[in-house]
């Protein structure tokens, strides 16, 4: 748990990442992540409630700890009158030594000019500096809080890239973003929080297993009771053909009253990352009146 | 130029405070010479005394300008005033059109607001109004505040409308800075520059070479003759001048593309150099630009206070109110003086030693100390850098101060034995000046939002050493100032103990805040 002032920051938040994944930490703005990954960094200290990690406690033995992790900071703040490869040597040299040959090999793959001050850099460059920083530096975790929002999406590929590199190297990765499709595209196992709470969490088939599916079908002759199955809810006939939304844990009970009245075709589509989202999230839009659920 | 006075308001609005503080500084620059001139002498032959004695000093003139009716309290006001309140003019003209015009450029705002029906000149000509504005009610107030505390109203008139002259001047040369570097640190650099290269010219013109005086916008303003003979002609010059430089400005400005200047930032070493690597490597590249400005000022601040050499009997004069300010009190008119001057250089010294301890606070608000913990760098070892550079730095510019006052002393009197005796002094106050930053320490290690306040411990030492007797100020309140522990050396002779406690707590305020911060949270 992590108060600031009357705010509760975190609140019994369970997440627990194991090594050699890539796990997705998802979470609308203030919802606590990057609280929870200052926790994890040693910046914060728990008010109570414990935080391990790589085996150590990561506020006091933060220094030691940190040989072993990088970091990239969603906003990557630079200082105005060092270059970016100054600023990359320093991280570097500080978390104890970099990879020349991956540096370079880096900035080549971001297209980053290292000779820029600081003050020069767009957002995205700034990020890109942060990434290759974390990336050329030999270690076995990676907390990454937002790192592409900066990034166009010739730079993201690149970026999805490296996190494959490094996690087939058998490292560990913990991805806080809001690019649903990047988590999708790189995350073994998913984590959801709220109000500083865990909310879900499992790998994603785990996950679309909590959600919906939503199916169309052409039939011969539309069963009569639909409706009336577990699970079943938005069921609407058009002549022949039948649209419905179904928990998908019922999926099976559907398929066999669909086939009773004789399949011509059948579209089903599974639940998406941003429908477990909003599943999630939805009575907040909802309250809000202004967004789109759908 | 569509949108220029829709721009003007809205700058107007964002500057009425700017306007409010500098005025007043500079009106109270002007007039508190007034005060303290007229405070400082009881009678004519004592002022004429005095007043011949600044003449025939050729330091005091490179300083402040041509010695002219030095015996009158007009004539000390135009002297000791004009040319500091010129370079404030320029400066605040700097900020006024840096902040409105490269600063909004590079920020990414002035954008904004071009893609609105807003005239591709009109930013730029708001912020030329804005400045010829301010440096209206600079002049203003200054030629208001001198005649009405009862100098003649023609000369006060003429005092304050070449203030704002030689501002609207420099706030020309600003305009062609910010087009010419696409950052605003380097704008106001070669802004600042100009403004430096005046002062230099005119201090040599005013010494021997005439003619140099004729080529500095202050040289123009002293030459107006306030106060000894008035005469408004050299006010054209200015003038003439700032359309021939707004004009230039213009120029530039077609001759460039938005966002870049005419001089690109220069690219940068691709790789850190060996030092930068450790936490005390990086607070000290990161302090070095501030450290060496601080340096060279002190240094120049001593110059300029030993230039004063052994005649500050006379400078000083017999009221007892300058003798409690200037001399804390004693008989030994050499020896209090530069006691006092030492405790001034030391305070000045203070100025860096606070601002070097609250680096650490910018750096955290900045977000530049979360990446940095991130590694393998330990708080300690972070906050340690710069504690170091704090400290080595104070005693640097502590020590350079002191040689300065020594130096030039020695030269100014023939005296070669004084040299050491006026360079130690400043030295030996290193351990209050510690004690102020130790503060600033302390505070940021605990609350680190309330670290600014050790800015106000610093404006109270100031208080006490200038007026502490004068106003009888209660003993306890005196007490509060660390410097007021220590022997006032050369007036006294060093003491071991005072220096050792006063020490002793420096470190201890040091110290507790380090262990405060690295129990902390951070930001």
């Amino acid at each position: 748990m992590k108060s600031f002032g009357p705010h509760r920051a975190l609140d019994g938040l369970d997440l627990s990442v194991a090594r050699g994944e890539v796990h997705g930490f998802l979470g609308p703005n203030g919802a606590g992540k990057s609280t929870t990954i200052r926790v994890l960094l040693g910046l914060l200290r728990v008010d109570s409630g414990e935080a391990r990690l790589l085996g150590g406690d990561p506020w006091r033995d933060a220094a030691e700890l940190h040989r072993r992790l990088a970091y990239v900071p969603g906003d990557v703040n630079l200082w105005p009158n060092l270059t970016g490869g100054e600023v990359i040597d320093l991280l570097g040299r500080l978390r104890g030594g970099l990879d020349e040959r991956r540096r370079k090999e880096l900035l080549d793959r971001f297209e980053l000019d290292p000779t820029k001050k600081g003050r020069g850099y767009s957002k995205g460059n700034r990020q890109k500096v942060a990434l290759v920083a974390a990336l050329a530096s030999d270690v076995e975790l990676l907390l990454l809080d937002e790192p592409t929002s900066g990034l166009d999406p010739l730079m993201e590929a690149v970026f999805r890239d490296c996190v494959d590199e490094f996690r087939s190297e058998g490292h560990t990765v913990l991805l806080s973003s809001h690019i649903l499709a990047e988590v999708e595209h790189l995350c073994d196992r998913v984590s959801i929080i709220r109000a500083g709470r865990c909310v879900e969490t499992g790998t994603l088939a785990e996950l679309r297993h909590l959600t919906s599916t939503s199916v169309t079908a052409d039939l011969v002759t539309v069963p009569e009771g639909l409706e009336r199955l577990p699970g079943v809810h938005d069921v609407d006939i058009d002549n022949h053909r039948v649209h419905l939304v179904v928990d998908t844990t019922r999926l099976d009970a559907v398929l066999d009253a669909l086939q009773t009245g004789g399949l011509r075709s059948l579209e089903s589509q599974p639940p998406t990352l941003e429908d477990l989202f909003l599943r999630h999230y939805g009575d907040r839009l909802r309250a809000s009146g202004d967004g789109d659920p759908g | 130029m569509t949108g220029t006075v829709l721009l003007l308001r809205a700058f107007l609005r964002r500057d009425r405070w700017l306007y409010l503080w500098w005025g007043l500084g500079v009106a109270l620059l002007y007039v508190s010479q007034a005060w303290s001139v007229d405070g400082l002498y009881t009678t004519q032959e004592e002022f004429d005394r005095a007043a011949a004695n600044m003449a025939g000093n050729k330091a005091l003139i490179a300083m402040a300008g041509p010695a002219r009716a030095l015996n009158t309290t007009g004539g000390q006001v135009t002297w000791q005033a004009a040319a500091f309140g010129a370079v404030c003019a320029g400066l605040m003209s700097m900020f006024v059109i840096g902040r409105h015009t490269r600063a909004e450029e590079e920020s990414g705002r002035d954008e904004l607001l071009r893609a609105a029906p807003v005239g591709r000149y009109a930013p730029a000509c708001a912020a030329l109004m804005d400045a010829v504005l301010a440096n209206l009610v600079l002049g203003a107030l200054v030629a208001g505040s001198l005649a009405a505390y009862g100098l003649a109203l023609a000369d006060s008139v003429g005092l304050g409308l070449g203030l704002s002259v030689t501002g609207w001047f420099f706030s020309a040369t600003a305009l062609v800075a910010v087009q010419l570097t696409a950052s605003t640190r380097a704008a106001y650099g070669i802004a600042g520059a100009v403004i430096g290269v005046a002062y230099v010219l005119r201090a040599v013109g005013d010494v021997g070479a005439q003619a140099l005086s004729w080529l500095s916008p202050i040289g123009w303003y002293q030459a107006m003759h306030a106060f000894s003979g008035l005469r408004w002609w050299p006010l054209l010059v200015p003038l003439v001048l700032t359309v021939v430089v707004v004009a230039v400005a213009r120029a530039v400005f077609d001759r460039r593309d938005f966002g870049s200047g005419v001089v690109a930032d220069r690219p940068g070493p691709a790789r850190a150099s060996g030092a930068l690597g450790t936490g005390w490597g990086l607070a000290l590249r990161l302090q070095r630009p501030a450290l060496l400005g601080w340096a060279i000022g002190l240094l120049l601040s001593g110059l300029s206070f030993g230039a004063m050499g052994d005649s500050v009997g006379d400078l000083v004069g017999d009221s007892s109110l300058s003798q409690q300010m200037m001399l804390q009190g004693s008989a030994d008119v050499v020896d209090g003086f530069y006691a006092t001057l030492s405790v001034m250089l030391a305070l000045l010294a203070a100025g860096f030693s606070v601002s070097s301890a609250l680096r650490p606070r910018s750096e955290e608000d900045g977000g530049r100390l979360e990446p940095l913990l991130a590694t393998a760098l330990p708080r300690a070892g972070w906050l340690g850098g710069h504690v170091a550079v704090t400290l080595v730095g104070t005693l640097l510019v502590l020590a350079l101060a002191g040689l300065g006052l020594g130096t030039s002393y020695a030269l100014v009197t023939g005296d070669g034995g004084a040299m050491l005796r006026l360079a130690l002094p400043a030295m030996t106050f290193a351990p209050a000046v510690l004690v102020l930053s130790g503060l600033a320490r302390l505070l940021y290690g605990v609350v680190p939002r309330a670290a600014p306040l050790a800015w106000a411990a610093l404006l109270l030492a100031w208080v006490v050493l200038l007026f502490g007797d004068v106003f009888d100020l209660p003993q306890w309140l005196q007490d509060l100032s660390p410097f007021e522990h220590l022997a006032l050396v050369p007036l006294q002779d060093f003491s071991v103990a005072p220096f050792a406690a006063v020490s002793v707590v420096a470190a201890l305020l040091s110290v507790v805040g380090q262990f405060a911060f690295l129990r902390r949270d951070v930001h």
